[in-house]
């Protein structure tokens, strides 16, 4: 049960913390001044997840700590969504993806806020708002581009379009005997949620919702597209020089 | 928050009533804060706006050095509170950018300015961070320089831009301590993490006392400035006062400043010439990164027009729906 | 080239002080929601508020410097409008 809950734990602080990382990427290279204090926001809640997640692997048994966790691990050991490690493109692929994975959190975190395990219950219900914030200023700049000009109109549908294939990585099963046990919710059963979240802001921005398609599996089971190594080599650079060195 | 001594000087008041500009000394000197609608001269206007825009340039440019590491911070702690602290140079940014805006340029000329190289911004920014004591080394030194700059002018004579440092000054107090911090856990690490340390102090020092602008017999600029309190210590003056505080700290960690000449003399750490010549070449464009930090600015501020006019163009249809 | 210029929003936050709105500073937004989610990441990161206002800058009407002495100095004169004007002995109390 501990191996299980470290793993539910795990999969969770590494879809956190490359999304974080991914989006402390823009730092001093947002569209405008106000979109950088938000993006780093975004970043820090996403981050402070991780954070908290690790930590709490770390004390079921995971691992050392949660640095050990976050930068002594391999892209083999990484479980995170094969959507979260995709570079970050423009900005519209940026949106976009926040967008997708914020729909899906939002209720995976309410959902989570009434976990069995307390400890994972009230992480969740901090990262519940934090979720619900993100899904709101995507959406809203997702609306801005779909329904801007003919240029963010055309980006923003490309972004989608891009993304669609590597979204039902989410919907695929949690661990059965945490999901039985009450401990998490079963992503299948938030799908519905999604859809509606999804095409109602979809219609909203004016962009079309892709057409169903052939769906990337891997990141849960550790096999990620070829970006996740890069990005933990710079990641993991400075830890690994220094085995040991205490920062 | 990093204001240097670059302000130019303004040719003095010429053409305007006598009377407006004494009644205007009069309220400076009276310690009256001057506000955006109140009558100004001239060239009280244009040196305000100059420093202004071009400390909030400084900020926005000051990302970049440090947003080279974020992605890199050893821990995640240390990733979180970068991450944040360069956030808050944005915020400063923005702050100091709305302040200047009173002054009646918008913020997209100003940008403007520094993106075509007419405005200027702090010459620290065009060093490079070379490694993660860096972090530390910008954060203990530059943000330490900059914090002698930045106290005197939450109270300078214009009252948006004073206001603007209080809350600039009341952030910026975890900055420095955060530097100290990753300098100290560095010199009680691995000697490779205290010779990190001790490469970092002598890569950023003399830069660092650069970063209070030419020496005092040099800079003609400073008179219009402190009669009009935008300034009220000069270059020198508030150079010696970071010195001081700053060799103790220094020794504390067990690190060597590379000046030869550093010695106590009556109360006061005195050091060795400043080499002008590097900062008159750097600041005039040919430091380390100048290139690279312009070209930096110009792509983020290219790529991101189309998402900036995606919004003005959605806000505009949605204002014809309402109508 | 010209760049077009996104609207200036001028911030009020309320504090948990129980204190009304109060001016902290000015964002950039092309319209009013987007002026309000950038009024909470840059001015509530710390804690300051619990409710934002944000208004166009261009729709304040401010007072002209220019007639500060006509608007504001009448007042100064009129003590009687404080309690210190008004003498009430000692054992009385306060009140």
């Amino acid at each position: 049960m501990s191996d299980r809950f470290s793993g539910l734990l795990l999969r969770r602080a590494d879809d956190a913390l490359v999304l974080g990382h991914r989006l402390s990427e823009w730092t001093g290279h947002a569209p405008s001044l106000e979109e950088e204090l938000a993006l780093a926001n975004l970043a820090l809640d996403l981050i402070g997840q991780a954070r908290a997640l690790y930590a709490l692997a770390a004390e079921k048994g995971a691992g050392e700590d949660e640095d050990s966790l976050a930068y002594l691990r391999g892209d083999r050991e990484y479980t995170n969504l094969l959507l979260l490690e995709l570079p970050n493109g423009d900005f519209a692929v940026t949106i976009a993806r926040l967008f997708l994975y914020a729909a899906f959190m939002d209720p995976f975190w309410r959902a989570a806020a009434g976990s069995r395990d307390r400890d994972l219950a009230a992480i969740a219900a901090k990262a519940e708002k934090e979720a619900a914030y993100h899904l709101r200023h995507a959406a809203e700049w997702l609306i801005r581009l779909g329904d801007g000009t003919e240029e963010s109109h055309r980006r923003a549908q490309a972004a989608l379009e891009r993304l669609w294939p590597y979204t039902g990585e989410m919907f695929e099963p949690e661990d059965e005997v945490l999901v039985a046990a009450d401990v998490c919710p079963e992503p299948a059963g938030l799908r519905e949620a999604w859809n509606r979240t999804v095409d109602a802001v979809l219609a909203e921005a004016t962009l079309s919702r892709p057409a169903e398609c052939w769906m990337q599996s891997g990141g849960r089971a550790g096999r990620h597209t070829e970006h996740l190594g890069h990005m933990l080599a710079v990641m993991q650079s400075v830890a690994r020089a220094h085995p040991g060195g205490k920062w | 928050m990093y204001s240097q001594a670059l302000n130019t000087r303004d040719a003095g008041p010429s053409a305007e009533d006598a009377d407006a500009l004494a009644r205007f000394q009069a309220r400076i000197d009276a310690e009256e804060k001057i506000e955006p609608n109140d009558w100004m001269p001239e060239a009280y206007r244009r040196t305000l706006t100059r420093q202004i825009s071009q400390h909030a340039h400084s900020e926005i440019v000051g990302m970049l050095p440090e947003g080279n590491w974020i992605t890199r911070a050893p821990s995640l702690r240390r990733k979180a509170a970068l991450l944040a602290k360069v956030q808050d140079e944005g915020g400063h940014g923005l702050y100091l950018y709305a302040a200047a805006e009173t002054l009646g340029t918008a913020r997209e000329e100003l940008v403007e300015q520094l993106l075509s190289g007419r405005a200027k911004y702090s010459s620290i920014f065009n060093y490079p961070t070379l490694s993660w004591a860096d972090i530390g080394a910008i954060g203990w030194l530059v943000d330490g320089a900059a914090i002698m700059n930045q106290i005197p002018l939450c109270r300078c004579s214009y009252g948006p831009y004073a206001r603007a440092m209080i809350r600039v000054c009341k952030e910026e107090s975890f900055h420095q301590r955060q530097g100290y911090e990753i300098m100290l856990t560095l010199c009680r690490g691995t000697e490779a993490q205290k010779a990190m340390a001790q490469d970092a102090l002598n890569r950023w020092w003399w830069p660092c006392l650069m970063m209070f602008g030419p020496p005092d017999t040099a800079s003609q600029h400073s008179d219009a400035s402190m009669k009009w309190k935008i300034k009220r210590f000069t270059n020198d003056d508030l150079r010696q006062k970071f010195v001081d505080a700053t060799v103790p700290q220094g020794l504390h960690l067990g690190l060597t400043f590379p000046d030869p000449e550093l010695r106590l003399e009556d109360g006061h750490w005195r050091f060795g010439a400043i080499d002008w010549d590097e900062f008159k070449r750097v600041v005039a464009g040919d430091g380390p990164l100048n290139r690279e930090r312009l070209a930096a600015r110009k792509a983020a501020h290219e790529e991101g027009a189309w998402v900036r006019e995606a919004a003005l163009a959605f806000a505009a249809k949605r204002r014809r729906k309402a109508a | 080239m010209t760049e077009a210029r996104t609207p200036l929003w001028e911030v009020f936050l309320r504090s948990r002080t129980g204190l009304s709105h109060r001016h902290v500073g000015s964002v950039h937004a092309a319209d009013a929601v987007m002026a309000l989610q950038a009024a909470r990441d840059t001015y509530t990161r710390r804690g300051e508020g619990l409710s934002i206002w944000v208004v166009p800058s261009a729709a304040i009407t401010a007072s002209d410097p220019a007639e500060k002495g006509m608007l504001f100095e009448p007042a100064a004169s009129k003590i009687y409008r404080h309690p210190t004007f008004y003498e009430v002995p000692d054992e009385v109390g306060h009140m």
